[in-house]
């Protein structure tokens, strides 16, 4: 009989990583799989709000969370999770590209991707103007004109950094209101380099080789397109849930996991945390995903030691 | 380890090169570069002898980045007889890139 785990977390951002922390504190014998070490905080330029730091970027904040992972001797696994079933009561296997692993619980925490446009031009002109990592791309367009689309907070955000680089940015958004926090309005209003297109779509991105155009839904300043030589999407994101829809765990309609206070799932057992769950008002932040991680840890160790 | 490629090297070392090459392009300030390093790091060496693995850091190395007009990182592109036959852009798993490398 192959070895039974008292937990398998899934997914490595900052909500897996807090619960792994607290997993260790709690003893219990757990593996974490994780195809990317400190997932979406890596593509944060400055975190601001991370109590503790007044600023810090996503990737130090990152190295913090795998060595304090780390820190207990626990390893993240990068094997990617292909299956997850329930062969008994309280025993989950978890089948990844290398092999079959069995515990008494599991917490999801594999977060969610960025939200894509799905219009004609986005997908071809991926690598060739249209990027979702303002953090990884915006060196690459000093002295350029690029566009931001979205109207929230990473949005805002992008478009600050954007602006340190790049020669011109438009900010193009619905409706006619950006919900940013009033910290990064301010800082926007103070940049002569950012020009807001409010209560205007993108239909579609052109160019030959590389992205040239992007054409809008009503005329700006008489012109139905904007010329362009990047494009960059925030207009958020999407949960990962196929593993949970393959044990029948109830979502929301917007796909997102159910949660209890405890974090726990419509299955016993299966936790949940961070921005796969409908947990935290759906307020997604860092803080946010590490505090579910934490009580979903927390409850893991109450179903599998305490009961 | 995975090798490392620089203006200097990569005609000689990529393109030139009997084996087919990986070449994750890559800068220090990208995280989701950071996050790919271990990965190619362990790619270059579970397909050792089969396909050479190395690091381009764009930073440095803006001849080579300009010719293949990078736009966007972690970009790996893979190198067979000195062109171009592979290209992914974004983070990948370890999996999919291997899957990928094998069918060459």
């Amino acid at each position: 009989m192959d070895k039974t785990f008292d937990l398998i977390i899934i997914g490595a951002g900052p909500s897996g990583l807090a619960a792994s922390v607290y997993a260790s504190r709690y003893k219990l014998e757990h593996l974490i799989f994780g195809m990317e070490d400190g997932g979406q905080m890596n593509e944060i330029h400055q975190i601001e709000n991370w109590p503790g730091n007044i600023s810090i970027s996503g990737r130090e904040l990152v190295g913090n969370f795998i060595s304090h992972v780390e820190n207990y001797g626990v390893k993240i696994n990068h094997e990617s999770v292909v299956n997850l079933k329930k062969i008994a009561d309280e025993r989950f296997e978890v089948e990844t590209s290398r092999g079959k692993y069995v515990a008494r619980s599991v917490i999801l925490a594999m977060g969610a991707e960025y939200r894509r446009m799905n219009i004609p031009g986005e997908k071809e002109f991926i690598g060739k103007g249209v990027s979702y990592c303002a953090t990884c791309d915006a060196m690459f367009f000093k002295d350029k004109t690029v566009a931001v689309i979205g109207g929230g907070n990473s949005a805002a955000v992008v478009a600050l950094e954007l602006a340190d680089f790049a020669d011109k940015v438009y900010l193009i958004y619905h409706g006619n209101k950006l919900t940013a926090e009033p910290v990064w309005m301010e800082k926007m209003a103070d940049s002569a380099k950012i020009t807001k297109v409010d209560d205007t779509g993108v239909l579609e991105i052109k160019g030959e080789e590389k992205v040239e155009k992007i054409i809008l839904d009503k005329p700006h300043e008489d012109k139905t397109f904007l010329k362009v030589d990047g494009v960059f999407i925030e207009i958020g994101s999407e949960p990962g849930v196929e593993l949970a829809r393959k044990l029948g765990i109830e979502t929301d309609d917007g796909n997102y996991i159910k949660v209890n206070a405890d974090q726990s799932t419509s299955l016993p057992g299966i936790f949940a945390a961070g921005d796969i769950t409908t947990g935290s008002n759906k307020f997604r932040q860092v803080l946010t995903a590490a505090s579910e991680g934490a009580i979903a840890s927390s409850s893991a160790y109450k179903f599998v030691k305490l009961k | 380890m995975a090798l490392e490629f620089t203006d200097q090297n990569f005609d000689q070392e990529v393109l030139k090169s009997d084996l087919p090459v990986l070449v994750d392009f890559w800068a220090p300030w990208c995280g989701p570069c950071q996050m790919m390093g271990p990965i190619i790091d362990e790619l270059a060496k579970d397909m050792g002898g089969k396909v050479k693995v190395g690091k381009l850091n764009v930073d440095e190395n803006s001849g080579v980045s300009q010719r293949y007009s990078i736009m966007s990182i972690p970009n790996m592109k893979v190198f067979k007889g000195g062109q171009m036959v592979k290209d992914f852009v974004g983070v990948q798993n370890i999996d999919t890139l291997k899957e990928e490398l094998g069918k060459l």
